[in-house]
């Protein structure tokens, strides 16, 4: 998959969590642009983890801030 | 400084260079600062400065000049004034002295210590047992020793916050799943990549809304994926499962668990924490797991009511009889008044209160106060999906006629608040 299609798949699963029709860019930031909560966040890592059959740990969610860094994450994990 | 004098050791500063204003490092607490000034301008005494002037039994004290009722204390089982435990307490003080200055690997390590650890053996029935000095530093030590670089920790979102912190001290990929969801946790441990190793993390009851967790579930899929089981059973020893050792224990599955947490602070009625298990090598633990070495050991008096207290609660089917009651009148009451609970049926002895938001949440609470009822007030960060509540933990020692007067006490100030 490359990234235009990784980032075309995660602009649909985006889009119930996008309650304030925020326009997404890469630099997009989910905190402080979308203003996602904790709760928000569990939820939709949990639907681009079953939609592209990958795991993004916490770990990994912390150098995640923006639109981009997340299309460029999902990449590198289903490279493998 | 006098003028004209330039120090070798320092850089040339201009007369005119502009000083950066230093960037107070408690800026960050500011939202914090405000929500709770803005609580107590709205003139709710603080919920959370309250002082016990003088505690009277496991269920009354002084508060502000009033004598309370206690709904929020966890002490399940009463056994903060048996007298028993009372007077193993004194008499450790007599003959072991205040404290022992010392952790438990070098000269922390007395009598006392080992007692209890044997009752805690005995009362779970397995090979090992560690004491630690609070609840909060066996979870932190566990997880964090247990659960190295390279290896996934899986947990419940809802977790405690010392199964948080014990996932930030340590180094593992940290993986949370949804509350109790089996199919999110099953999805999630099926994709970590192969042989790297796997703890799951999950709690008998949760505190916050006083719900049970499928345990046989649960533990049975993270068997299936080969990972490694610890369950934190704080709010279930002693009255929960036929010898009181908690939800794994209720629903069969405490033998496919590697690792039991549990806490002197609730049922036990002290305070302290531990880890039971059958592994082989636990007790290894005791040279490698921080947070149980750099640290001083629980006073001698701990010790000796814990374990006094712990071989008193192997027999007190007759007490947990009467909580399970307090517990079932307490829910069923506040359902029939109107009150929005955590659970549809009682699960265990918390019964939360969901509250519409913080402010009437702080005003009910400071109504049942002055009814003369101690509840917690939670908030979050604390409470799951931002939820405020006000959280009833049951006593073995409430009487029936006090559950009743509790009651009396919700009807009247949720009628005076608004919420019923």
């Amino acid at each position: 998959m490359n990234r235009d299609e990784v980032d075309s798949s995660i602009r649909a699963l985006i889009e119930p969590f996008n309650k304030k029709n925020v326009e997404i860019g890469d630099d997009t930031t989910f905190a402080g642009d979308l203003e996602f909560d904790s709760l928000t966040v569990m939820d939709f890592v949990a639907a681009i983890e079953d939609e592209f059959d990958i795991i993004i740990s916490m770990n990994q969610q912390a150098e995640i801030e923006s639109y981009g860094d997340l299309v460029d994450a999902v990449c590198e994990l289903t490279e493998g | 400084m006098s003028e004209g004098v330039n120090q070798a050791d320092r850089p040339l500063v201009s007369d005119n260079a502009e000083v950066a204003a230093p960037r107070d490092l408690f800026s960050k607490f500011d939202e914090v600062i405000h929500t709770r000034e803005t609580l107590l301008a709205s003139g709710v005494e603080d919920p959370f400065s309250l002082v016990m002037e003088r505690v009277l039994s496991p269920t009354r004290a002084v508060c502000n000049g009033r004598d309370t009722i206690l709904l929020g204390t966890y002490n399940y089982m009463g056994m903060t004034f048996d007298p028993d435990v009372i007077q193993a307490g004194k008499d450790a003080l007599d003959n072991y002295g205040a404290g022992t200055t010392g952790s438990r690997v070098l000269n922390g390590t007395y009598a006392g210590h080992k007692a209890v650890e044997e009752a805690l053996k005995d009362f779970y029935a397995m090979d090992h047992a560690m004491v630690f000095s609070t609840g909060y530093q066996a979870n932190l030590g566990i997880i964090s020793t247990i659960a190295g670089k390279g290896d996934y920790i899986v947990l419940d979102i809802d977790s405690h916050a010392s199964i948080w912190d014990g996932c930030a001290l340590g180094n593992a990929e940290v993986v949370p799943f949804k509350h109790n969801d089996i199919v999110a946790m099953d999805k999630r441990l099926g994709r970590i990549p192969e042989g790297a190793g796997k703890l799951v993390v999950l709690e008998g009851v949760y505190s916050m809304l006083g719900d049970v967790a499928p345990l046989k579930e649960l533990v049975a899929v993270a068997r299936k994926h080969g990972a490694m089981v610890l369950v934190d059973e704080a709010h279930s020893m002693g009255f929960i499962g036929e010898h009181g050792r908690g939800v794994a224990e209720l629903q069969g599955v405490i033998d496919d668990v590697d690792f039991i947490i549990g806490t002197f602070s609730k049922s036990v009625g002290t305070v302290g924490g531990f880890c039971v298990s059958n592994h082989p090598k636990f007790e290894i633990m005791r040279l490698v797991c921080r947070p149980y070495v750099f640290t001083a050991s629980l006073p001698p008096s701990v010790v000796a009511t814990a374990c006094t207290s712990i071989r008193k609660l192997m027999h007190g089917s007759n007490k947990r009889a009467h909580l399970w009651e307090n517990s079932k009148r307490l829910h069923g009451g506040l359902k029939g008044m109107g009150f929005t609970l955590g659970t549809e049926e009682p699960q265990s002895a918390i019964v939360a209160v969901i509250m519409p938001d913080l402010e009437r949440g702080a005003a009910m609470w400071e109504a049942l106060l002055y009814e003369g009822l101690y509840v917690n007030l939670a908030r979050p960060p604390a409470t799951p999906a931002g939820m405020t509540l006000l959280r009833c933990s049951l006593c073995a020692e409430h009487s029936s006629e006090e559950v009743e007067t509790i009651l009396g006490m919700f009807g009247r100030a949720g009628k005076a608040v608004g919420i019923i």
